[in-house]
């Protein structure tokens, strides 16, 4: 199995240098809800990662905590080693503080379902807002690189309309550059489809796919089977908390082992 | 491109359809109403102009008077110093009230409750009296030597302590419709920028009062007219400087109060006018990227408090086929 998510067996004690993302025994509860249970996960330098599942199975829930935007009640999450939200010392966790976790959060870029660009600044200064104002840079350089990359995402020509003035494929290619502008190690896409008209769809994944190419490690939450089986490195499938199955998307979505996989499955395909 | 094909399709299928060319309905009721205001006009107007107790002439003589303009000038400074007062103390108690902090949120809680809840006038007589309750203001060690000690009328004269009344009594009201602004902007927006990495007064400052600010101004220009006319209450400290008590000077001693009166209110006018104004400007500076817009990405509710109709008329047709044909392809 080429697969990299280790969903049942523990990670080994050295990890390599090339793991991004390590989960381990991850649990989270929504007051007495359960929701995340024993969740374990490794996502390799480069990889594309699919997590799958039915609405409230915990995948969103899984993406939120990778940057923290969720803690986690147990298990301990680790991006290229450094333990999020939480330094360990002696055993003991000490909640880290909000300038470190802050730290933390710009090496991992991350895509909303519902953008969520800023309502009162143009596409252009969307994007050089976090490169200004938390890294620093100078405000030309930054624009002429907030250019470049809505070139990418192939919206050179919107760079002074507001978001109110976009279609909703376009709002979500601004929000990946403005994702890319923080030179992000890490991409989590929270269902970047979902809430688009069905013929806008395309224009988001080819973003998506491009990036993907270009040696990005991503986590994609989505429903879009076709991308997974196209562009995806792992496939996870998650039901009521727990990874049901995982492993190469082309071998299981067409041959799923858990009777659960196969009547989801059998659902959507 | 199906919709591309679909626009040439109904072009060229009805180069030119026949235009409906219906009868309007016609509105009598209007026409009756319309004469109705117009004739109650003409006849204000006419007692206006014919009334010889109106005193135009004395309205002519004090409308530019020297004391009168001073009070305009009294009245406008504390307008503007106890509103700028308000507003700072009402971003910090908005703020506030959001805290992680459980005694920031009391603590802002118990502000307004206090200033919310007693009359601006009983406010006003206190700050007033201030220097009755404490005659010398000491600041030293408690029980320990004292560093510096002034007496309170040198500290607190009335102006002072008339903005101070006015100020503290206006930030309980503007707390609460920060408050309300604050919490109408999406969530997500903050979540955006805290998965960039920025932090809590930055994405304050920077990401959530900017767009609080469409709901915040309308009901803040409301306060401030508001606050232009409550500044009359003033002689409560007293502080007997500003336009009603000047007129109202006059008015006594010329035994004539009407035209004293239409003068006190003809500056209120005036002013209340520049400063609406004002407020058309400021509405325009924060409603950018929204008001322009075709597709509201926004709570629609939180726009309508605000008074901001969403129009849902379509793009410009020419916008409209650029949109779809960049999208399409």
């Amino acid at each position: 199995m080429s697969a990299s998510v280790h969903p049942l067996t523990s990670p080994p004690a050295s990890a390599p240098a090339n793991d991004v993302v390590r989960i381990e025994g991850v649990h989270k509860y929504f007051g007495d809800h359960h929701v995340l249970s024993g969740i374990d996960m490794t996502v390799k330098e480069g990889e594309v990662a699919v997590l799958i599942g039915p609405s409230g199975s915990g995948k969103s829930t899984l993406l939120r905590c990778i940057n923290h935007l969720e803690s986690i009640g147990a298990g301990r999450i680790r991006v290229n080693g450094e333990l999020i939200g939480y330094r360990e010392t002696d055993g003991k966790l000490h909640e880290l503080h909000l300038k470190d976790i802050a730290r933390q959060r710009r090496n991992i870029g991350m895509v909303f379902q519902r953008f969520n660009l800023f309502g009162h600044k143009t596409a252009l200064e969307n994007i050089i807002e976090a490169p200004v104002q938390v890294r620093g840079l100078e405000k030309v350089p930054a624009k002429r690189r907030a250019q470049d990359l809505l070139d990418r995402v192939g919206l050179a020509h919107r760079a002074s309309y507001y978001p109110a003035q976009l279609s909703g494929g376009q709002q979500q290619r601004v929000a990946i550059a403005r994702a890319l502008a923080m030179d992000p190690e890490l991409m989590l896409f929270d269902e970047p489809t979902s809430a688009l008209d069905p013929e806008l769809v395309g224009d988001v994944l080819d973003v998506m796919k491009d990036l993907a190419k270009s040696g990005m490690t991503m986590i994609v939450v989505t429903h879009e089977i076709g991308f997974a089986r196209e562009v995806g490195d792992t496939l996870t499938f998650m039901d009521g908390g727990v990874v049901v199955e995982s492993g190469n998307p082309r071998e299981l979505i067409v041959n799923p082992q858990q009777e659960r996989t196969k009547s989801f499955f059998s659902k959507v395909l | 491109m199906s919709l591309a094909t679909n626009e040439q399709a109904t072009t060229q299928s009805s180069p030119s359809p026949e235009l409906i060319k219906a009868v309007p309905v016609r509105h009598p009721g209007r026409w009756v109403g319309a004469v109705i205001i117009v004739l109650a006009a003409a006849v204000g107007i006419q007692s206006l102009a014919t009334n010889p107790n109106f005193h135009w002439d004395t309205f002519g003589l004090y409308v530019l008077d020297e004391n009168v303009i001073r009070g305009v000038g009294w009245t406008l400074l504390l307008t503007v110093l106890s509103m700028a007062i308000a507003v700072t103390l009402a971003i910090l108690l908005a703020f506030m009230r959001q805290s992680e902090n459980p005694i920031f949120r009391w603590s802002s809680w118990f502000w307004v409750w206090f200033f919310r809840g007693t009359p601006v006038y009983t406010q006003l007589i206190f700050w007033g009296l201030v220097a009755v309750l404490y005659p010398r203001i000491t600041i030293g060690v408690p029980f320990g030597p004292e560093l510096l000690s002034l007496t309170t009328q040198d500290l607190l004269n009335a102006f002072w302590a008339a903005v101070l009344g006015l100020a503290l009594n206006e930030s309980a009201y503007l707390a609460e419709i920060f408050r309300a602004g604050l919490k109408s902007v999406d969530k997500g927006q903050i979540e955006a920028a805290e998965a960039l990495g920025m932090r809590g007064s930055k994405i304050m400052w920077r990401i959530v009062l900017p767009q609080a600010m469409r709901i915040i101004v309308p009901p803040t220009g409301n306060e401030t007219i508001g606050m232009l006319k409550t500044t009359s209450l003033v002689l409560a400290v007293p502080f007997t400087l500003d336009l009603t008590f000047v007129t109202n000077t006059l008015a006594n001693r010329s035994y004539l109060p009407i035209p004293l009166l239409i003068v006190a209110a003809f500056w209120y006018l005036v002013v209340t006018s520049i400063l609406m104004v004002g407020q058309h400007f400021i509405e325009k500076h924060y409603g950018k990227g929204v008001d322009i817009s075709t597709r509201i990405t926004v709570n629609p509710a939180a726009l309508q408090t605000a008074g901001v109709s969403v129009n849902p008329t379509p793009a410009p047709a020419q916008n409209a086929s650029t949109n779809s044909e960049e999208d399409v392809r």
